[in-house]
C-alpha cells in the first residue's frame, strides 16, 4: 500500500508545484476576505464570536477552492482512468486525497490565521493557540474529507465548481457550527477553552464522514 | 476487433479492462468474473486507449515513475522502456510540450510497464509514424509475448495481425472467424 500511496502523492505534489492551480487561490481568497471583512464590517478589530465567523467562513470558502481542484487533472488528462487500471485499493486514492486536502488545508491556515490575527483580530492569539490548532486540527479532517468525497462525486458532471460548493457546503455546516461555537471562546479578550462538546461534535463527525467516505468512494470514482 | 464507427468496439475494450461495468450479461476474463473480480486482472491489462492515461503537466520520466509505484515496478524497467521507445533527450520534458507521436509513445511505455498478459490496443499506432511503429513493434506488435486484443481503422492490416476476428456493427457481434480464412469481400461487408 505504501507504494501506490507514496506514488500518488508525489504525483499530485509535482502536478501542484508545477501548476500552482490551488494553494495560491486559496491563500489569496481567504486574505480577500479578511480585507472584505474589516470593510465591510467597519471594523478594525475583531473579538468572540464575530472573529470566529469571519475566521472561519473565510476558511471554509477557501478549502472550497481547493476541493474543486482535486481531481481536475486526474479526470482532464485521463490520470484517473490510469490509476482506475492499476492493481490499486480505491481506499488508497481516497486516503492520498485526503492527505493532499489536508496538506492544502495546513498551508491554508499556516498563512490565514497569522494574516487573520494581525489584520482583525483584537485579542492576542498567543494564550488559545494550543486549542484553536486542536480544533483546526479537527475540523480540517471533516473538511478534507467532505472535499475529496464531493469532488470525486462532481468530477463526473459538467458544473463541477457549482456542485463541490452547492453540495460542499452544507455537508460542512456541522463542521463550521462547531468550529466557529468553539473558536470564539478563544478569540474573546477574555479567551478561555471551548466547551468540550464542539470538539467532540467535529470528531464525531469526521468518524462519520470517515466511515461514510470508506463506503462510498469505490462507487463515486468506478464507472 | 473490427466494425464501422460507433459498433462498439472501444466500449467492448473499455469492458474488458475493466473501466466500464458491463450493465448486463456475462464477462470472464484471465478467469476472472468481472466486474466483481476486477481486482484480480487489473494488474495483468495493459491498454493504450485513444488517451494517452498520462499527466500532461508531467515529464515521461515522472509520469512512469508514478505508474511504477502504482505497479510495484522497479525505475530501472521505465528506464529501459523509454529508450526501448526512442525518448532521448525529451524524456524530462512536460509532455505538453511534445508531440502527440512522442507521448503515444511514452503511453504505449505505461501501457506495458508491468508486462501484462493482456494487451489492449485501441488504435495504438495512432499518430505513429513508420519509424515509430517499427521502434514499438516489440512492444505491442505480433512479437510481443502478450495476448493481443486490438482494433484499428486499418482493417486489412488489422487483419494481418490477427489470428481471430471479431466484427461488431451496432454493437452486436456479426462476425467470428479466423483471421486466415477472411478475404477483402468479407470485411468490406462488415463496413457496409
Amino acid at each position: 500500500m505504501s507504494g501506490p500511496l507514496s506514488a500518488i502523492l508525489r504525483k499530485e505534489l509535482r502536478l501542484e508545484l508545477r501548476s500552482l492551480a490551488a494553494l495560491p487561490a486559496m491563500l489569496l481568497f481567504a486574505v480577500s476576505l479578511f480585507v472584505l471583512a474589516h470593510f465591510t464590517l467597519n471594523r478594525s478589530v475583531l473579538e468572540g464570536d464575530l472573529a470566529s465567523g469571519v475566521l472561519w467562513i473565510a476558511l471554509l470558502l477557501a478549502a472550497l477552492l481547493g476541493a474543486n481542484r482535486l481531481f481536475v487533472a486526474d479526470v482532464e488528462q485521463g490520470g484517473l482512468e490510469g490509476l482506475m487500471l492499476a492493481p490499486v485499493q480505491r481506499s488508497v486514492l481516497l486516503l492520498a486525497k485526503v492527505i493532499v486536502m489536508l496538506v492544502f488545508l495546513v498551508a491554508l491556515e499556516l498563512v490565514a490565521v497569522p494574516a487573520f490575527a494581525v489584520l482583525l483580530l483584537g485579542p492576542p492569539l498567543g494564550p488559545s493557540l494550543g486549542w484553536l490548532t486542536a480544533l483546526l486540527a479537527l475540523a480540517d479532517i471533516g473538511i478534507a474529507l467532505v472535499a475529496v468525497l464531493v469532488s470525486a462525486l462532481a468530477s463526473r458532471t459538467r458544473a463541477r465548481d457549482l456542485f463541490v460548493a452547492l453540495i460542499g457546503l452544507p455537508l460542512m455546516l456541522p463542521i463550521a457550527i462547531g468550529a466557529a461555537r468553539g473558536s470564539a471562546p478563544l478569540l474573546a479578550f477574555a479567551a478561555h477553552a471551548p466547551a468540550a462538546r464542539w470538539p467532540l461534535m467535529i470528531g464525531l463527525y469526521d468518524l462519520i464522514l470517515g466511515l461514510i467516505a470508506f463506503a462510498l468512494f469505490d462507487f463515486l470514482v468506478e464507472e | 476487433m473490427l466494425g464501422p464507427n460507433g459498433a462498439g468496439k472501444t466500449t467492448l475494450l473499455r469492458l474488458l479492462s475493466t473501466l466500464l461495468r458491463p450493465s448486463r450479461g456475462t464477462l470472464e476474463l484471465l478467469g476472472a468474473q468481472l466486474p466483481d473480480e476486477s481486482y484480480k486482472v487489473r494488474g495483468k491489462i495493459g491498454l493504450v486507449a485513444h488517451e494517452p492515461l498520462l499527466y500532461r503537466e508531467l515529464s515521461a520520466v515522472e509520469n512512469l515513475d508514478y505508474y511504477c509505484g502504482l505497479y510495484g515496478v522497479t525505475g530501472a524497467r521505465a528506464k529501459e522502456l523509454l529508450d526501448a521507445v526512442g525518448i532521448g533527450a525529451a524524456r524530462s520534458a512536460p509532455l505538453r510540450e511534445l508531440s502527440r507521436g512522442t507521448v503515444q509513445r511514452v503511453a504505449i511505455a505505461r501501457a506495458v510497464l508491468h508486462q501484462p498478459e493482456l494487451l489492449l490496443l485501441d488504435e495504438a499506432f495512432s499518430h505513429l509514424d513508420p519509424a515509430a511503429i517499427e521502434l514499438v513493434q516489440p512492444l505491442i506488435g505480433r512479437g510481443a509475448e502478450a495476448t493481443r486484443v486490438l482494433t484499428s481503422h486499418d482493417a486489412m492490416a488489422a487483419v494481418a495481425e490477427a489470428d481471430m476476428v471479431l466484427g461488431l456493427r451496432a454493437a452486436h457481434p456479426v462476425l467470428l472467424a479466423p483471421a486466415a480464412e477472411l478475404d477483402g469481400a468479407v470485411i468490406a461487408e462488415l463496413y457496409r
